[in-house]
């Protein structure tokens, strides 16, 4: 064969090769700012199809009765639930199980001998996460709006939210001469969209309060001491938002002034409170369940399981594309303020 | 029959092995060594006959530096990956020798903890330096002019401010950029989100109009000769003061085109001052950022450069405003 065409053959069918990587076209685009800003969504319509079984929310259980004895008279033990009346509080139930276990049913997290033992750590929990909802419907209207959250937004069926989050394994470099890798340059890491930057974009902002503005709020300097190190941090955890929402920079920002909130969409509003209601919740509700979650269920390094923005947005802009379940149950509904921790006692183990 | 072609071309020319010109120096006639030898491949590119090379005293130094800068990069990625050579591979792209953290300043950090960075760093800005040294050198014993390490001087300008000048500047090594393939890219990145989006500084705009100027040259000039190339015009240096029907017909074209041409000496200067300015503004811009100048964008809004857009959703407000905490403070590290 003639070297010329063989070497023409073999471009082809690498430049062929190397097509396989992208997404085939059409996408869809949408105007989503002024014009010429570059403000545009850009969404491939048939992973949208794909994923819609997934950001689908179940349909409601039948509404219960209004009227009817409390479920104080019939149950005991009834810590957080005990204003609901018997037909409400069964319904709220059955509701949970097919939320968090519907392969498992009521002895997930019920004693069968014993409905109202807490010995099973899983009904300690459920208790906590019923009031971390009742919290978010409440006080965070900034972030859930009359939406709202249920247990199914993050749960899907699954005992534990699919997307959730543990501390990073660290890289030894304790009395080790080279190697230190700081925290980032990790192939494959989809915290951070796959990119060196560092990945673990949670802990420093989702569970610690670091600060997230890097730039300065004047032209000339007058003292911002953000570094570079400070602004791939903060990078990483745009990148985390936006493979959580399944958006890019401009749903929140006008990218020519990031830090600019004149500039940016209200959605980076929501999305302030947002981080802010993540790591509220991550410190007030989550991390103090540590002690009672059996060490099968913890990180690699010891720790729980925590909710980030996927937790409940798995890749939808609102999670369940913004469907209101949460009206449909009045135990969820919002607390003003939450009580005080339930003492999170060690459940005994059966 | 292989015939001659001026964009792809089958024929290569191959001459007798020559040892270059003589000079008057005997000395360096004696510093040729490596007998020349040919190389198909090579003249598929360029010329087919491989040296004499020179190395001397600079070039035996700066490639004994380089490599030992570039080893300590090599080994601290092997360490990252555990030694495993599939993972080598697989990582290289995002393996990375970072500077040391903020906390550190000027100070010398354990070698762990971007000590590597600096060792690396000086290593290589050395050989980079004693290689600079060599093309002066080289150039001034072939009685050359010295275009080509002034122009080279340029890029390591460009290199010097980002990994030296600007960080001791700032007080502080974690500013320079780090030794990777994407976590050099993510600085970039970082950069422009610190310091209000680099498209507004000035002098990266420049040089960004002087690399694309550079490229806009190489590509009327690159094209023009090979045009011209079925006239002799390829030999553009006796052109410069004996032009020929190459170099006129090329010339018309230019004032038929677009009614102003370069000359054949005058391309060439046009072409090294884009492509040096493009580092030296570029430099320029960098060193400014941080030191002088915060925010680009800001800076740009208060001297007129921006424009305003108008605020489709009404007025956006930061929501952490008239909270006490202080606009910014930067996070542990």
């Amino acid at each position: 064969m003639n070297p010329t065409r063989t070497l023409l053959a073999a471009v082809l069918v690498g430049t062929a090769l190397l097509l396989t990587g992208c997404e085939h076209p059409p996408m869809k685009h949408e105007q989503i700012g002024y014009r010429g800003t570059g403000m545009e969504r850009i969404v491939n319509p048939r992973t949208v199809a794909e994923n819609a079984p997934l950001h689908a929310a179940p349909e409601a259980a039948p509404a219960a009765p209004a009227d009817g004895p409390k479920a104080t008279l019939l149950y005991k033990n009834l810590q957080v639930l005990g204003d609901l009346n018997v037909a409400e509080f069964n319904r709220t139930m059955a509701a949970f199980t097919q939320w968090v276990a519907p392969n498992e049913g009521c002895t997930h997290c019920h004693n069968p001998a014993n409905f109202a033992d807490d010995s099973k750590y899983t009904k300690v929990v459920a208790r906590r996460m019923i009031q971390m909802t009742r919290e978010i419907n409440g006080n965070w209207h900034d972030h859930v709006a009359d939406t709202g959250v249920t247990c199914y937004t993050c749960h899907r069926g699954h005992n534990i939210p699919e997307k959730s989050w543990v501390a990073e394994r660290e890289t030894v470099t304790e009395g080790r001469m080279l190697g230190n890798n700081f925290g980032q340059n990790r192939a494959g890491m989809a915290s951070v969209g796959n990119s060196s930057l560092p990945y673990d974009p949670y802990t420093p902002f989702l569970l610690k309060a670091h600060e997230i503005r890097v730039a300065g709020s004047t032209a000339l300097p007058t003292g911002n001491k953000s570094s570079i190190k400070n602004a791939e941090a903060t990078h990483g955890l745009m990148i985390h938002m936006s493979e959580a929402l399944g958006v890019g920079c401009t749903w929140c920002h006008n990218t020519r002034a990031m830090a600019e909130w004149s500039q940016s969409t209200p959605q980076r509003v929501q999305a302030w409170h947002g981080i802010r209601m993540v790591r509220a919740i991550n410190n007030d509700f989550i991390v103090p369940l540590t002690p009672i979650t059996p060490p099968e269920r913890l990180g690699a390094m010891g720790d729980i399981p925590k909710a980030n923005c996927a937790t409940c947005h798995q890749g939808a802009n609102k999670p369940l594309m913004g469907a209101a379940m949460a009206k449909d149950y009045p135990a969820l509904a919002g607390t003003a303020r939450a009580p005080a921790p339930v003492a999170v006692a060690r459940a005994g183990k059966n | 029959m292989a015939e001659y072609q001026n964009l792809f071309t089958q024929v290569q020319v191959e001459g007798p092995t020559y040892m270059g010109v003589e000079l008057e120096n005997p000395h360096d006639n004696g510093e040729r060594i490596v007998p020349p030898f040919h190389l198909h491949l090579a003249g598929r590119l360029g010329n087919a006959q491989i040296g004499p090379i020179y190395l001397g005293f600079f070039g035996v130094a700066a490639c004994v530096f380089f490599l030992i800068g570039f080893t300590s990069i090599g080994w601290n990625y092997l360490v990252q990956v555990n030694y495993s050579p599939i993972q080598f591979v697989r990582q290289l792209f995002w393996l990375s020798v970072d500077p040391p953290a903020p906390s550190w300043g000027l100070h010398l950090p354990p070698m762990n903890e971007g000590g590597w960075w600096l060792f690396a760093g000086f290593f290589i800005t050395l050989s980079i330096l004693l290689w600079w040294v060599r093309t002066y050198r080289r150039a001034r014993a072939l009685g050359m002019g010295t275009h080509v390490s002034w122009a080279f001087a340029g890029a390591i300008w460009l290199y010097l401010v980002l990994g030296l000048i600007r960080p001791v500047l700032l007080g502080r090594w974690s500013e320079a950029v780090p030794f990777g393939i994407f976590s050099h890219l993510d600085w970039t990145t970082a950069f422009s989100l610190r310091y209000g989006n680099l498209f507004y500084n000035p002098f990266h705009m420049l040089s960004i109009a002087f690399l694309y100027g550079s490229v806009l040259l190489f590509a009327m000039h690159a094209a023009t000769i090979l045009a011209v190339s079925r006239f002799g015009g390829e030999r553009e240096i006796e052109q410069i003061v004996d032009r020929g029907t190459a170099s006129e017909r090329a010339a018309l074209f230019w004032r038929w085109t677009m009614g102003f041409n370069a000359t054949m000496e005058s391309i060439h200067r046009w072409a090294w001052w884009f492509a040096v300015l493009t580092c030296v503004t570029g430099g320029i811009g960098i060193l400014l950022t941080g030191t002088v100048v915060d925010n680009w964008y800001l800076w740009s809004v208060k001297h007129g450069v921006a424009p305003s857009y108008p605020e489709l959703w009404g007025h956006v407000v930061d929501p952490a405003a008239g909270q006490s905490a202080p606009a910014v403070v930067p996070a542990a590290q």
